[in-house]
């Protein structure tokens, strides 16, 4: 177990699929204007992930090696389209917000990545573990960019003001940059650079 | 055609599929070291884009889409199909990307050289599949959608390219230990994402 534990926690800090493996970065940047579609995003990645991943796992030793990817794949889409009809069903307003990347979690690169990498080589119990770990790794990030981008560039959280703006009265110059593309960007590159500013060891050569 | 002028230069500098909707990141950050290989996934990419797009778009139109297989028969009138389309496009993006390298490989080993093994790579580069499922969204028809799948592909050449010109450069520059590789191509990516918004609002 201590093993397993090991496989949790390490995809939080010290190996990071967004800051330090680079992995499913498109879907982190556009969705996270607000913190209320960070989170919806971040739960159904988590859910696809470990569905994806236990299933991988399971069937591990009957997938021949030449179409494995095919076979991940559609694994992979079966569970997002799952994912997106529950999103649709149930909290329709994000879905409609979070549009086209629910179906991009399919080409997500972290389930991908993580069903070739780690799945494919481990058991199902494992595979869980590590399917968690870098989900919650993967929310982290999610969770603070949505976070500063709400709360900076409209003065919110959750929907809730924390600054009164100004055109409504308050105080708030509200910076716009924050929700337009450019915010996302820079913001990930100084969570990076704070992460490896911290932990010397993960910096790269170029 | 004034109108898919317009649609073409808003796919490739307004809604710039890398710097304006975040698609194909990873490929993008990561073979964005050297101008040669970037040019080279660019061109895999405008090359996908322009096949998968249009023909993502027959197969929602035709099968897919609610009514659309009434063609086939009229007891299908009612039939809906749309929640299949994740599943039917990836399919065909990765058949496509199978296909256009077995091509490649038979009748022009050079370029199929040169783009090596970007092409299987591509099967899942988020903006493939980004593509097709805007061109859903937006309703897009068969001319439209070839216009808009090859206008983003040119689109994310053109951002590949320059980010990987700017990388190159950067080499000699004193950064920051702790923002190096990574850290500083995010920063650098938003600063030119910035640039890109300029072209907003430009109307043909």
């Amino acid at each position: 177990m201590a093993n397993n534990k090991e496989v949790v926690l390490d995809p939080l800090f010290n190996n990071n699929p967004i800051a330090v493996q680079v992995l499913g970065i498109c879907s982190a940047l556009a969705v996270t204007t607000k913190l209320e579609t960070s989170i919806v995003m971040s739960l159904a990645v988590i859910a696809v992930m470990m569905g994806s991943n236990v299933s991988v796992a399971l069937i591990r030793n009957f997938i021949p090696p030449s179409i494995r990817i095919i076979v991940q794949l559609t694994i992979i889409a079966s569970l997002v389209i799952v994912t997106d009809q529950i999103l649709k069903a149930f909290v329709y307003d994000i879905s409609k917000q979070l549009s086209v990347f629910v179906g991009l979690i399919i080409t997500n690169c972290i389930v991908m990545g993580r069903a070739e990498a780690f799945a494919m080589q481990n058991d199902a119990k494992a595979s869980m573990a590590d399917a968690l770990g870098n989900g919650f790794g993967y929310s982290l990030v999610l969770l603070l960019v949505g976070f500063f981008r709400e709360l900076f560039g409209s003065g919110k959280l959750l929907g809730f003001t924390v600054f009164p703006l100004v055109n409504e009265g308050g105080w708030y110059q509200p910076n716009g940059l924050m929700v337009l593309a450019p915010g996302a960007f820079f913001l990930i590159g100084i969570f990076i650079w704070f992460l490896r500013w911290r932990k010397p060891e993960l910096v790269t050569a170029d | 055609m004034e109108e898919l002028i317009s649609l073409f230069v808003k796919a490739v500098f307004v809604e710039n599929m890398a710097l304006a909707f975040f698609l194909g990141m990873c490929s993008f950050l990561a073979v964005s070291k050297k101008v040669d290989t970037a040019m080279g996934l660019g061109t895999a990419v405008v090359f996908v884009l322009t096949v998968t797009t249009p023909l993502n778009n027959i197969i929602y139109s035709k099968f897919l889409k609610e009514s659309a297989m009434s063609w086939l028969h009229p007891s299908f009138e009612t039939l809906d199909l749309s929640f299949l389309n994740f599943l039917t496009f990836i399919a065909t993006i990765a058949a496509t990307v199978q296909v256009v390298e077995m091509t490649l490989d038979r009748f022009m080993p050079g370029l199929y050289n040169a783009l090596g093994v970007f092409l299987p790579l591509i099967a899942v580069n988020c903006a493939i599949l980004g593509a097709s499922l805007f061109m859903v969204e937006r309703d897009y028809n068969l001319i439209q959608s070839s216009v808009f799948g090859f206008g983003s592909g040119v689109g994310f050449l053109l951002a590949i390219v320059a980010l990987a010109a700017i990388r190159e450069k950067m080499r000699y520059s004193n950064v920051p230990p702790a923002l190096r590789g990574l850290g500083i191509t995010f920063i650098v990516t938003g600063l030119m994402s910035m640039a890109f918004m300029a072209f907003a609002g430009i109307q043909l």
